[in-house]
């Protein structure tokens, strides 16, 4: 297959100056590419740097260092014609549906915005597009008149997307959509990010913390830890031979709902905790928690290389 | 397993409340024995956090209201339901512990832990010295897999970590040794290799002092890990009882049916849609007539939408309130991918 690459990540950086001249690198020499059409998954625990990787890439925070391309198009360097076009092309859905809908505004005027902004539609043409939006989410145009506080989790997430599906974008970038969710109500929604990208040809980068989901949702994934990417690979491969340590375990430690499975299957059980990113370890920044851990992690960092085609990690031991 | 220490029956509870009234548990019955672990599961608003609170009466009265005829019997001899708040106070942290789901709001920001827990210890036991309050903190700290106990009774909430806060709520929960834990949603808001730590350092405690715990969680896997006996609620009812391998494998109501299929699995296949339930949860200020998942679920019949089911038992331990397990029902197979060895 050839790759038709829709965005490329090269060393991105993000940094955060804090008070007392502390930096904290949010994320710290990331490099991915994600294709056109496929869903891209990011995985990590909280603090590893996933959503300011998602933010930095939309342009909601500015690089510290490095690249991302998208189209072939450095977006840092975006002025513009081109950087309003990039805005229509690349979207963004959030984590929390109670608080990334205004309170005071109907939800035909949240999803319309966007069309307004960008001078797509007006009058019949925009109420017309609002109202299909809303059906294609698997709402109904009667929903157009009211607001978010009169919708469950579920539907103002579905809203979030309509928002985001208004101006026809390429790409979107969903940070943690379902995981403000009940159970039954992820599946729904997954199942429409599914079918949204099936008709439209989307390319999405999924970000979230529950690498079952993830998995369902993504053909390759990639796994950070404390600001770098540790391991990247189809999701296929990465439940059936993950190869760097840290995924191992956030496999193993996911409990599988089948009793059976779950009393037969033995665990690692990671030691300890996440460190600080203003204070990460040397070297490879899971040692303090591997099992494998030898002197030479604590001296340098791993290469993220290619240790099968199309599957990269970063550990001393591959 | 032994006697029951927990018999709740007909547990009904309300909430008055501007608009009208919430019937947020509608007539819940089960029983927790000595040294069990029993889970409730399902989702936000079924009424298994309130029915968790009720039975340490942590909801104020008004807006809430223990209904006429609901009984909550806690070791054999107290009766939760009708007991005053300076009665309760004797049981609640002492002989019934409880962890919340947020360890970051549920510690005291201006104590020290060793300060917190040795408070539960000599309040229910005045006769310990503060000294000995605070070596009996450290141990627990040991007990809970914190080092340098020493040091971190001396350390305020804010100074830890969220998975060692939650170590420091199971500490402060088992500081008198309770009969009882009941855990909220223990590991709801920890990463999930914190999360597998905390599972099992419970289940490890569950396994050495023998203390019956109360599983309140939507994760499924938390509740194959952990549970012996499971309870599936809906809109303030029980639609499911048995033990964790009824429920998983030979489940019998449509709603742990959804539930069940909804979870995406690491080895599931991809390309196939998730089964999820269509709809929402009905509005508890009007329950519907009949029952209550009726309306979203794909099996429902004339009968469903007019009585709601009483419990069927499957077997001793096993019951359902479902129409189809009717001995008139129609025979409908359960869907694909549940029961044993369904994946794997």
């Amino acid at each position: 297959m050839a790759e038709d690459k829709i965005l490329e990540i090269k060393d991105l950086q993000k940094h955060f100056q804090l008070s007392g001249n502390r930096v904290l690198k949010a994320v710290d020499g990331l490099n991915f590419s994600i294709n056109r059409g496929e869903t891209f998954g990011l995985v990590g625990e909280s603090g590893c740097g996933k959503s300011t990787t998602g933010r930095t890439i939309i342009r909601l925070y500015e690089a510290t260092g490095g690249e991302v391309l998208f189209n072939g198009k450095d977006v840092q360097k975006m002025k513009g014609a081109d950087r309003n076009q990039f805005h229509r092309d690349m979207q963004m859905v959030f984590q929390d549906p109670y608080a990334s809908l205004n309170p005071r505004m109907t939800v035909g005027k949240i999803i319309a915005e966007g069309i307004e902004i960008h001078g797509l539609y007006s009058g019949k043409e925009k109420k017309e597009r609002v109202n299909q939006l809303l059906r294609d989410v698997g709402l109904s145009e009667e929903h157009a008149g009211r607001f978010p506080h009169e919708f469950s989790g579920g539907q103002r997430q579905r809203i979030g997307i309509a928002r985001a599906l208004a101006i026809e974008p390429q790409f979107i970038i969903a940070d943690e959509p379902i995981s403000a969710l009940d159970v039954s109500v992820q599946a729904q929604v997954v199942n429409l990010f599914k079918k949204l990208q099936k008709e439209r040809g989307l390319t999405y980068l999924f970000i979230a913390h529950d690498l079952a989901m993830v998995k369902h949702i993504s053909d390759r994934i990639g796994v950070m830890y404390l600001g770098k990417l540790v391991e990247v690979a189809t999701s296929d491969k990465l439940n059936e031979k993950p190869m760097h340590p840290y995924t191992q375990s956030l496999l193993s430690a996911i409990p599988i709902p089948d009793p059976d499975l779950q009393k037969a299957r033995k665990r690692i059980i990671l030691q300890g905790e996440i460190p600080s990113p203003l204070n990460p370890p040397s070297g490879c920044p899971f040692r303090t928690r591997c099992p494998h851990a030898m002197p030479e992690c604590a001296a340098t960092m791993p290469p993220f290389k290619e240790v099968e085609p199309g599957h990269f990690a970063a550990c001393h031991l591959l | 397993m032994g006697k029951p220490i927990l018999e709740v029956k007909n547990l009904r509870v309300s909430f008055k409340m501007y608009a009208g009234e919430v019937q947020a548990v509608r007539g819940v019955s089960f029983t927790v024995d000595k040294g069990e672990v029993l889970a409730i599961v399902g989702e936000s608003g079924c009424g298994k956090s309130v029915t968790a609170q009720t039975i340490m009466r942590l909801i104020p009265t008004p807006p809430s209201y223990i209904k006429e005829g609901s009984s909550i019997l806690f070791d054999g001899k107290h009766e939760i339901a009708k007991m005053t708040e300076s009665q309760m106070e004797r049981v609640r942290g002492k002989d019934m512990g409880m962890i919340f789901q947020d360890p970051m709001t549920s510690l005291n920001p201006t104590m020290t832990v060793g300060a917190q827990i040795s408070e539960g210890i000599r309040k229910h036991n005045q006769k310990v010295s503060k000294a000995e309050a605070f070596k009996r903190s450290a141990e627990l700290l040991t007990l809970v897999g914190m080092s340098n106990a020493e040091e971190r009774i001396q350390q305020y909430p804010h100074e830890l970590s969220g998975g060692m806060r939650q170590r420091v709520m199971i500490a402060l929960s088992l500081a008198c040794n309770p009969k009882l834990l009941i855990a909220d949603e223990p590991t709801t808001a920890l990463d999930v290799t914190i999360q597998a730590q905390i599972i099992d350092l419970l289940r490890d405690i569950q396994e050495k002092t023998e203390t019956s715990i109360i599983l309140i969680t939507h994760d499924l896997g938390v509740v194959a890990e952990m549970a012996h006996k499971v309870i599936v609620m809906y809109a303030g009812k029980v639609v499911e009882r048995g033990t964790l391998d009824d429920i998983f494998y030979n489940p019998r109501h449509p709603y742990t049916w959804g539930l069940l299929r909804s979870v995406p699995r690491l080895d599931s296949d991809k390309n196939n849609e998730l089964a999820s339930i269509p709809g929402t949860p009905p509005d508890l200020y009007a329950p519907p007539v009949g029952c209550a998942f009726a309306a979203r679920c794909p099996y429902a019949m004339k009968v469903c939408k007019e009585i709601d089911p009483e419990h069927f038992e499957v077997s001793a331990d096993h019951s359902a309130a479902c129409w189809l397990n009717h001995p008139d029902a129609p025979e409908v197979e359960m869907p694909v991918g549940i029961g044993r060895g369904s994946h794997g």
